[in-house]
């Protein structure tokens, strides 16, 4: 990991974002190192969600610069930020109810086999692939269901097993133990281990302190759209934290 | 990257959801298949002449009338949007190919003059090969759909305009222009091509109605593309969650303008076959077709809030519609029950669907 602390994979410089007369983000620095796990905590308002926008490639900042890799990029669509190595897995899943899991799954980079002129979906390879991936993160999901009568954990599987069809160097998921039960919330939290034993970077955004503090390396709190704290995760305790989120506690 | 698996997969909580309760048979499409078989087998009973040969060839064209149309229209409800201009589309694309028409076979006219001249004894020959005029007025009658058909793509898709105020608007623009461009008067196909047109718009194959055959190739075309093409995944995807979409990297403006566009080419061609089987294109032709259109859809089982839908489904409704039509005139009711009894349908067939996924 020596190679790696020099250049991280995710770099943040003065980011700020204005919708209006709101000020939603305000000079925000941060960065990611491979294989690092990072805790995004904050209230509802904080900017957590337009930030992860932001990085996702939904949204341009306003002001301030993202570095990937290395290299200043510029997301102008969320297909940019994929095709650089970013995937995100949104809290409310961005899940076609009326599709299949496998449909799901790679929903916008369908595999097609070329049938003369035409190129058509190819069903069987899909549905093996979903199965794979279903099969790594443990998931009862038949690839051939659709995702309407699915339970809450398994739409989640879904979501999480769009992110690995592709060589993510930062996965970042948005309140992904939200609405799971708990034996779920134990396969997310052993998937993001196994992510970053991949030396994949993985961003957390969540509200459940014991998951933030159960896998993550470190975390970062924000508040009325300003970063409070950035901490490896054994310097600080869910007391500070919470008291960093609601401003009991100004910074850290 | 493989992540290492543990132990194969196992599916000890998750059963396997049986098969009469999944695909076709699940669907409204598949109980208004049904229904309209009962349908069919009372026919047969209440009336001798229904099955006869005359009638059913009747029945497959006059369901082709429409069916064509439906299929367009299905692309877009499955996107969850609606087209309401598809009645205006079809008359104008009929009166622009008669009129071109018309106008390159005279012998006169400018444009004419690169395609006919006229022969010592008066009569009109052709400058160029047979079947060039037809194939001119045919483009041009379906170039101004697809002219209307990226308009509506545009309105709705890049500037977010709402389907149904746009296309509301569109109905009403298409069909002024059609009184505009043609004084009111509508038109006739004409010229040396003339012969070649009835051919193929209401001519016959082997006893099938040619409208029949058009009906079932776009079909299958379409069962492929909505099935197995990427573009069809796309479609479907637009519908059921078009912010999910949007996230997932999939052309959401460029899928909605070419659902609008298919819709579009395939309203032009409906009115172009049916200006075929009239021998004209009144400017007041195909008037609220589009309620018959969407009614068809609906009823087949697509859904207008988006994401379900289909060829067959497109086709069943249209089937449905025509052999109640037909029924009625068989069983002598008085034709003015007809539209009451679409109603009850539309009703019924949603309700029933409605009933069915409460119950699973």
């Amino acid at each position: 990991m020596t190679n790696a602390q020099a250049t991280p994979v995710l770099e943040l410089t003065g980011i700020g974002k204005e919708f209006g007369a709101i000020r939603a983000l305000h000079d925000v620095d941060m960065h990611v190192l491979p294989g690092e796990v990072v805790g995004l905590m904050g209230d509802n308002g904080a900017g957590k969600s337009t930030l992860v926008k932001i990085i996702a490639g939904n949204f341009r900042p306003s002001h301030g610069e993202i570095r990937f890799a290395g290299s200043a990029v510029h997301f102008n669509r969320p297909i940019d930020a994929r095709g650089v190595g970013i995937e995100v897995v949104y809290q409310d899943l961005a899940l076609a109810d009326n599709l299949t899991a496998a449909a799901n799954v790679f929903l916008g980079r369908e595999l097609k086999r070329r049938i003369g002129p035409f190129a058509l979906l190819d069903h069987k390879a899909m549905a093996a692939r979903a199965l794979e991936l279903f099969g790594e993160l443990r998931s009862e999901t038949r690839p051939d269901d659709l995702v309407k009568q699915m339970s809450g954990g398994q739409r989640q599987a879904v979501a999480i097993a769009r992110t690995r069809l592709s060589n993510a160097k930062l996965v970042m998921m948005d309140e992904p133990t939200a609405a799971i039960s708990v034996r779920q919330v134990e396969q997310v939290l052993g998937l993001i281990h196994r992510l970053k034993e991949q030396g994949v970077a993985v961003m957390l955004i969540s509200h459940r302190m014991p998951d933030v503090f159960a896998v993550c390396d470190r975390v970062i709190v924000m508040r009325r759209g300003e970063k409070r704290a950035d901490k490896p995760i054994h310097q600080t305790s869910p007391e500070e934290v919470t008291a960093l989120i609601t401003g009991a506690k100004e910074a850290a | 990257m493989a992540m290492p698996m543990e132990s194969p997969i196992s599916f000890t909580n998750v059963g396997r959801i049986r098969w009469w309760q999944r695909g076709i048979f699940a669907s409204q499409t598949g109980y208004v298949l049904l229904a309209l078989a009962v349908l069919l087998v009372v026919m047969h009973f209440a009336s001798p002449y229904f099955f006869t040969e005359g009638n059913m060839q009747n029945v497959a064209k006059n369901f082709s009338f429409i069916a064509i149309a439906t299929l367009g229209v299905t692309f877009v409800i499955i996107t969850g949007g609606i087209d309401l201009s598809v009645g205006s589309m079809m008359c104008f694309s009929a009166m622009i190919t008669s009129m071109v028409m018309t106008e390159l076979s005279a012998p006169g006219s400018p444009a004419g003059s690169l395609f006919v001249h006229m022969a010592a004894d008066g009569k009109t020959v052709l400058a160029n090969v047979p079947g060039l005029i037809l194939v001119v007025s045919l483009l041009a009658g379906l170039g101004v759909a697809l002219l209307a058909g990226l308009v509506n793509g545009f309105c709705i898709a890049v500037l977010g305009l709402s389907p149904f105020v746009t296309t509301l608007g569109m109905l009403s623009i298409v069909r002024g222009l059609g009184y505009v461009v043609s004084n009111g008067r509508g038109s006739f196909p004409g010229g040396p091509d003339a012969g070649y047109f009835y051919a193929l718009t209401s001519g016959d194959v082997l006893g099938v109605p040619v409208p029949f055959i058009y009906l079932i190739v776009l079909a299958l075309a379409m069962a492929v593309v909505l099935h197995h093409s990427s573009f069809g995944r796309h479609v479907f995807a637009l519908g059921g969650n078009e912010k999910a979409a949007e996230l997932t990297g999939i052309p959401v403006v460029r899928v909605k303008i070419e659902v609008y566009v298919i819709c579009a080419l395939a309203a032009g061609l409906q009115g172009i076959i049916i200006s075929g089987w009239l021998g004209s294109a009144p400017a007041n032709m195909a008037t609220s077709y589009e309620l018959n259109v969407i009614a068809a859809a609906v009823i087949g089982g697509a859904n207008l809030a988006g994401g379900i839908g289909g060829p067959l489904g497109a086709i069943v409704g249209c089937v449905l519609l025509e052999v109640i039509r037909n029924g009625l005139v068989l069983a002598q009711v008085s034709s003015y029950w007809q539209q009451t009894l679409v109603g009850v349908i539309i009703i019924l067939a949603v309700l029933v669907d409605r009933i069915r996924s409460r119950m699973i």
